[in-house]
């Protein structure tokens, strides 16, 4: 069952982002960016952790569980040391992510050829 | 041409635009980007039950192993070639977010490795990591005053 839902959710929040770049004419970036924005709009109503506890990697595996844990983090530390929890903490969710994106990419961007 | 300006080429240019198909776009939107999803879901089940992750933190290595995959399908080529097919639905998962790294990083390639590889590294992905970080600093910042006055 949880698997049915991460297909639903996941997939529609993919089919939201190509409604952007069909109808809106607005780039891969653009569209990014804005669910990026979205995810942690969401996170502070306290709307995304509900989505994800209802979907899972449909809700944990787009862009937009990227600024839910940006927000997330902020607001973990935030609790502990106040204002500046918010710079302390704000990576620490989606440190695993930036890391081996940074890592993996260097890696393969060195070892590979560019095809096309 | 008398009162031809740039306002009006647009409107004129859009009528001789093909439209896209609307539908097919987001059906194959919808399945590819569900079935990424999937994996994830499957990822993560393998991760809490084999390695001991609990629920809460099973996401920093399924987010993690879809990053490794997606840079090794960009530099086999394949991820380029889903992302033709799936458009939004191989661009919005994480997997989309380590595509653009690689594939910025491989097509500077011939530039060197520190001003090719490392200076392009955040070409594509870095109005995401800009614009999450802002936006999740001036909300944190509202949150939290937010609940220190109430």
């Amino acid at each position: 069952m949880s698997f049915l839902w991460a297909f639903v959710v996941g997939g529609s929040i993919c089919v939201v982002g190509q409604l952007l770049l069909d109808i809106a004419k607005l780039t891969p970036a653009h569209v990014m960016s804005s669910f990026v924005v979205a995810g942690a709009v969401l996170d502070a109503f306290d709307l995304y952790d509900k989505l994800v506890e209802f979907a899972g990697a449909g809700a944990t595996v787009p862009i937009t569980s990227f600024g839910h844990s940006l927000l997330h983090g902020a607001m973990e530390q935030a609790d502990e040391h106040g204002f500046i929890g918010i710079a302390i903490g704000i990576f620490e969710l989606t440190s695993a992510g930036i890391a081996s994106a940074i890592l993996f990419g260097f890696i393969v961007a060195v070892i590979f050829k560019p095809k096309g | 041409m008398p009162g031809f300006n740039a306002k009006d080429y647009k409107k004129t240019s859009k009528n001789y635009q093909p439209k896209p198909p609307y539908f097919i776009n987001a059906l194959k939107a919808f399945i590819v980007g569900g079935l990424i999803c999937v994996l994830g879901e499957l990822l993560s089940e393998m991760y809490i039950h084999w390695f001991g992750f609990k629920e809460k933190n099973a996401g920093d290595p399924t987010v993690a192993t879809l990053i490794l995959l997606s840079a090794l399908a960009t530099g086999f080529g394949v991820y380029d070639k889903l992302g033709q097919f799936a458009g939004a639905g191989s661009a919005v998962p994480v997997t989309g977010f380590a595509n653009s790294i690689t594939s910025a990083a491989l097509e500077h390639k011939s530039e060197g490795i520190v001003l090719g590889v490392a200076t392009n590294l955040f070409k594509l992905a870095g109005s995401v990591i800009v614009f999450g970080v802002v936006a999740a600093y001036v909300l944190g910042i509202i949150r939290y005053t937010w609940q220190v006055i109430f």
